[in-house]
């Protein structure tokens, strides 16, 4: 489902000089696949979420989802791609204060299709554990909530493929295992295929695929060291 | 969910923020209606004047200028007086009959006739027929010029063209205010308002001053509504006016109120009138002649009852006149009264607009550049208020992005809290400004006689734009207010539009 090939991403740093941060000859994701890509801070692996989900673009290289190169793709239009076949799940949560846990799910309905479904998205609240709890704001739910919140999210435009860029970093070891199993499940239920990012064994090892991005990212170790 | 649900949640998010930020639209679009109020104010007073109910003031020779102030606006220095008779010449033949039978020249020419007469009898006794019929002859021509040569047998020359005609003495005051010598025609036939067709009220159980009453003779008074309330004059209170000026000498003659008119809105406010027989009355206001008593003891005019005469023609002046004239007539009328020697003819609105240019125009114009510049002041809040917001949102806007919204939603999410902003903010200034006009009526009422309610829109501005002044400013504040929020959102909705959502975004 998600190919990619000769993947090259530089950064511009503020002085002038260039960062090269990925160099990626190949790194695959079939359909429904469950994918745990580890590796130490500053490694890209936030850097190769954002490439896939076209938040920033590639220096060169493809991208292909289903066969279709992303990378080709007008900033409009991977807007659109990513809201109606990606899911993402940010290690800070990244809910809107100003909404409720319900409409923090619609909203991420709202730039997809144009139109929400509440009873889809208390369904996803429902099935995240959080049914009494749609009402809610942000500041008045624990992270753990919060966290839950932003997988019924990231679900809500049934996406194809599920970003999850360390998810657990902020949540206490009783609520980690918890989400890791919402999130691993739920890609299970609905047909997803997931990119989950991590730089802890005990998360990673409860799945069956494991990718080091010093392996697949031939610059890892070279950009590690330049922005440390 | 759509854009407004997300701008207006946003907005609540920085409710304080928000709040103050709209206060300070509010504040603007107060001082907006106010500005605009004001000039309603001024343009609605300009209005009250321009149709004033006559269209011709008659005075003595001089400035034009002076002429309008003091006989419209009861302001500077009357020029000179004017005979009385140049008064009659917009007056009936009977009612110049009546006025003159009590003239010197009515008597001169009776007491002549009486001595013709006399002699065509005495002759026809002494020097025989031929002697008496040339004394009836003499008698008969005196007759015919009586019938088609002296005034009182005409009508006035510009009678035909005239309406009607409200004579004005002036010279003394009631405190600050003039005193104007006139007749009841001042209010009996003379309307004001827009279309100079309100009638003249007088309140309470208030009445016109008569031509002679009963009660009080020649000597009653009607009342300006704000005279009323600044002098603390009530109906039946006895007034004694000061000769020349405000400082002058109180005249012994008191003048009871009989009435205190309504607020209008003209200068009538601010002026007492009394009868212009009882104006004469007072001491040194007649006019005084060479030969006193040409006629023995009896310098009294016609007869009005057995104790009470009108003065003689002769003695009489006005010192304006106000002339309601077919508009048709009234250039030849006054080209035919300029040409003459004794008075001048002006046309009081022409001269009231000239005068206004002059000093109005350019207030309007400061009002408009104000009003101008406090929608800047207002928007530039905004702008500033939502940029300054930019900072800590830009990770919300990143989040949104990253959710899948193009920028152009952003744009338009951050456009939209501007114009939530503007709009509402303007909403609520328009209730306070209204609110405060509302509760500033009677004082504005009170000065200058105009009434403005909560739903008075300002009148349309000066513009030289087709269809824009029609309508009232206020109407166009609401697409203004949407220009104006669309202008100062588009820097900060740039700057969402531009967000750099990798940078912006939480891990």
């Amino acid at each position: 489902m998600l190919s990619i090939a000769n993947l090259k991403k530089t950064f511009t740093q503020p002085g002038g000089a260039t960062l090269p941060i990925l160099d990626i000859p190949k790194f695959e994701v079939a359909a429904g696949e469950q994918v745990v890509l580890i590796g130490r801070s500053g490694g890209g692996k936030t850097t190769l979420l954002h490439n896939i989900a076209g938040i920033t673009k590639i220096d060169s290289g493809k991208i292909l989802f289903d066969g279709l190169p992303l990378q080709t793709l007008s900033q409009e239009m991977r807007d659109r791609f990513r809201a109606t076949n990606m899911g993402y799940v940010f290690q800070t949560f990244n809910l809107l204060p100003a909404f409720t846990a319900l409409e923090n799910v619609m909203l991420g309905m709202a730039f997809a299709k144009g139109k929400t479904d509440r009873g889809f998205a208390q369904k996803l609240l429902d099935r995240v554990g959080l049914k009494d709890r749609s009402g809610h704001r942000p500041a008045m739910m624990s992270v753990g909530e919060q966290q839950r919140v932003a997988v019924a999210r990231a679900l809500a435009n049934r996406p194809r493929l599920l970003l999850a860029d360390e998810p657990t970093a902020n949540i206490d070891p009783a609520n980690q295992q918890s989400i890791v199993d919402l999130i691993k499940e739920s890609c299970e239920e609905f047909n997803i295929a997931l990119i989950l990012v991590t730089h802890t064994m005990e998360v990673a090892n409860q799945f069956s695929r494991i990718d080091r991005l010093d392996d697949i990212n031939q610059l890892a170790a070279r950009a590690e060291e330049a922005i440390s | 969910m759509n854009l407004f649900t997300i701008a207006s949640r946003s907005i609540r998010q920085r409710l304080l923020s928000s709040s103050l930020t709209m206060l300070s639209m509010a504040m603007g679009v107060t001082l907006v209606v106010a500005v605009l109020a004001i000039f309603g104010v001024v343009q609605k007073s300009f209005d009250a004047n321009a149709t004033l109910g006559y269209n011709v003031v008659v005075g003595a020779k001089g400035g034009k200028l002076q002429l309008t102030l003091n006989s419209v606006f009861y302001l500077s220095q009357p020029i000179e007086n004017v005979p009385y008779e140049y008064y009659l010449e917009f007056k009936t033949q009977e009612f110049r009959f009546q006025e003159y039978q009590g003239s010197y020249s009515f008597k001169a020419i009776r007491q002549q006739h009486a001595t013709r007469q006399t002699l065509a009898i005495s002759t026809l006794g002494s020097s025989g027929p031929l002697g008496g019929l040339l004394g009836l002859v003499a008698d008969a021509t005196l007759q015919n010029e009586m019938d088609t040569m002296f005034p009182w047998n005409r009508p006035g020359k510009y009678k035909a063209y005239t309406n009607f005609v409200i004579p004005l003495c002036l010279g003394d005051y009631f405190g600050p205010y003039r005193v104007v010598g006139t007749t009841p025609d001042m209010f009996n036939l003379l309307r004001h308002g827009s279309a100079a067709d309100d009638p003249y009220a007088m309140q309470g159980n208030g009445r016109n001053i008569e031509d002679f009453s009963e009660q009080h003779g020649y000597f009653e008074a009607v009342v300006g509504s704000v005279v009323a309330r600044d002098r603390d004059v009530k109906l039946g209170d006895k007034i004694n006016p000061s000769h020349g000026s405000e400082e002058g000498d109180s005249h012994a003659t008191e003048f009871t109120v009989v009435g205190i008119l309504e607020p209008t809105g003209t200068p009538n406010d601010r002026a007492v009138f009394i009868n212009m027989e009882g104006f004469y009355r007072m001491s040194d206001h007649a006019k005084p002649l060479e030969n006193e008593d040409p006629y023995g003891a009896d310098q009294q005019g016609h007869k009005i009852t057995d104790s009470d005469y009108r003065l003689p023609v002769e003695k009489r002046e006005v010192t304006a006149m106000l002339v309601n004239m077919d508009p048709i007539f009234s250039v030849g009328v006054e080209n035919a009264i300029n040409e003459g020697p004794a008075a001048q003819a002006v046309y009081p609105v022409l001269e009231i607009r000239r005068l206004l240019d002059v000093f109005v125009t350019p207030v309007k114009v400061l009002l408009l550049v104000l009003t101008v510049m406090i929608c800047v002041v207002s928007g530039l809040s905004i702008l500033i208020s939502i940029y300054n917001s930019m900072n800590e949102r830009r990770g919300e806007i990143a989040v949104l992005r990253a959710l899948g919204a193009r920028r152009l939603t952003v744009y338009g999410i951050v456009s939209l809290e501007s114009l939530i902003l503007s709009v509402a903010g303007g909403l609520f200034g328009f209730l306070i400004g209204h609110g405060l006009i509302a509760m500033s009526s009677p004082f504005v009422e009170a000065r200058t006689g105009v009434r403005l309610g909560f739903f008075d829109f300002a009148p349309p501005l000066p513009i030289a734009i087709p269809y824009l002044n029609q309508l009232s400013p206020e109407i166009l504040l609401i697409p203004g207010l949407v220009i104006l929020a669309v202008v100062v959102g588009f820097i900060p909705a740039y700057s969402a539009y531009r967000t750099d959502v990798a940078k912006s975004l939480g891990k």
